[in-house]
């Protein structure tokens, strides 16, 4: 197999197969997650930088799993780049990290594009967008698709019905690219304040009622609601939020018998969803954070395990 | 660079009867098979081992439990290749510790496979011994590794490329050697 993306910044042009592909290496690296020894020997000697300019605690914590479980060296540089010009400050920072001789760099930052814009900085380290700006969210959106493909082996023309503030979501960008691209048909909800203008040309449809949206769904997808979101005035209180459009017993009872309910976390309970479906039996939400693991070893693994350009 | 078929080292019936008698070897070596435990290397190991336990099962009335190992993450040329490897899976079906570990292999070459699956294994427990069973021993070795049980035995240069095919994989079973063509 050759393996074509240096780099993981987005997933515009990552095909079907590239996919599944991934899928099926994850799926032999969530076995080693079980064994009583658990780290493998495939990436020592690589320098892994984890740059994370907005907080983060899953996701630099599931990266920093997934690198010292493949034997690379970690280095976890917290920056908070709200004083700095941010476009300075990244390269700088990049070219420092070069001069370090940092092999990959997981970059998490409050700017949209500043994962490209690293990757174009870096002469040989490769970069993994550990979520940039309201753009992109990769690994978080390949994640939630081995979760619902371990439960479902073909998402072929299943329906899956994203709520929340869709808007401000890189999480929600990713996932509508990863799941069409599997052939999922996608139906967002939520208050129409928080929804992108250009819904059409994501090729997912809008419906302002989430119990139509949840009908016969495959996947309920629960994005977190922002306090701040509340304060810009989108939508008038965390209790009215809920009343809508909170995931409780009834709603999910809409969508189909078995379905999968998912949340990229941290969840606010009492806010999108509810303690009984949060941690009732069709809630995928800790799976998510293992599979976390497991794909983003995939991901190191065939970026880094292999030949180097 | 192109393959090309120079001679078949190995028939089906060839294949067949090697792997009886390396069957016949294992339980004579472990007296018996109490122990014994076949852990076959990925890919084509797998199908391998897969044959002796049935051979054993006929012979001895026996069924050895077969375990599968993919070496990938344990290799030390993973960035001298060109063609990324794929991960298979590894499963055991018991833990392995105070086992004897029969590894099962197509081809001994540099014995650098071989070593990547002792790391591999010495992660997942501590047999008590580990045997290694191979259908051919082509030579060049790098490494100070043998095998216990050796279906055939072929010289061979450097230039040569020893095949051996499994119906489950290349829908034939036989071993071919091949030869290195520019163009």
């Amino acid at each position: 197999m050759e393996w074509k993306h240096r780099h993981v910044l987005d997933l515009k042009d990552w095909k079907r197969e590239d996919i599944l592909f991934l899928l099926d290496q994850a799926k032999n690296m969530d076995n080693l997650i079980d064994r009583p020894i658990k780290k493998v020997p495939a990436l020592r000697g690589k320098l892994v930088v984890n740059l994370f300019f907005e907080a983060s605690t899953r996701t630099r914590v599931s990266f920093e799993l997934a690198e010292k479980l493949l034997s690379a060296d970690v280095v976890n540089w917290s920056a908070s780049g709200s004083s700095v010009s941010k476009g300075e400050t990244l390269r700088d920072t990049a070219w420092t990290l070069e001069a370090m001789g940092a092999d990959a760099v997981v970059v998490r930052h409050g700017a949209s594009g500043s994962a490209h814009y690293l990757a174009r900085k870096l002469k040989r380290a490769v970069v993994f967008n550990g979520g940039d700006g309201a753009y992109s969210h990769p690994t978080q959106a390949l994640l939630d698709a081995y979760t619902a493909w371990k439960s479902f082996p073909n998402l072929e023309g299943r329906k899956m019905a994203i709520l929340g503030d869709v808007l401000h979501s890189r999480v929600a960008r990713s996932d509508i690219q990863v799941f069409r691209t599997l052939g999922c048909e996608i139906v967002l909800s939520g208050p129409e304040t928080l929804m992108p203008f250009d819904v059409k040309s994501l090729g997912v449809t809008y419906e302002p009622d989430p119990w139509k949206a949840v009908k016969n769904a495959d996947i309920v997808y629960l994005l977190r609601i922002q306090r701040e979101r509340q304060e810009e005035g989108l939508f008038p209180s965390l209790d009215e939020y809920h009343l809508r459009f909170g995931a409780d017993e009834k709603l999910v009872s809409k969508a189909k018998e078995g379905a999968l309910v998912m949340h990229p976390g941290p969840i606010n309970r009492r806010v999108e969803i509810d303690s009984s479906i949060a941690d009732g039996t069709q809630s995928r939400i800790l799976q998510q954070v293992r599979s976390g693991v497991a794909v983003r070893m995939a991901l190191l693994y065939l970026c880094l395990g292999g030949v180097m350009a | 660079m192109t393959l090309r078929e120079k001679a078949k080292l190995m028939s089906e019936t060839d294949m067949e009867r090697a792997i009886r008698r390396m069957a016949h070897e294992i339980v004579e070596m472990n007296k018996g098979l109490e122990k014994v435990v076949l852990v076959g290397i990925q890919r084509r190991g797998v199908f391998l081992a897969q044959r002796i336990r049935d051979v054993l099962r006929q012979f001895e009335q026996v069924r050895v439990p077969t375990g599968e190992l993919d070496i990938t993450l344990y290799r030390d040329d993973l960035t001298l290749l060109h063609d990324h490897p794929v991960v298979h899976s590894t499963s055991m079906p018991l833990d392995i510790t105070g086992r004897h570990v029969v590894l099962v292999d197509d081809v001994i070459y540099t014995g650098r496979t071989i070593r990547a699956a002792l790391d591999a294994l010495m992660d997942l427990g501590r047999p008590d011994i580990v045997q290694l069973a191979v259908l051919v021993d082509r030579g060049h070795r790098e490494l100070p590794i043998a095998p216990n049980f050796v279906g055939k035995n072929v010289p061979t240069s450097r230039d040569e490329v020893v095949e051996v095919r499994v119906s489950e994989i290349d829908g034939i079973n036989e071993v071919v050697i091949c030869e290195r063509q520019e163009g």
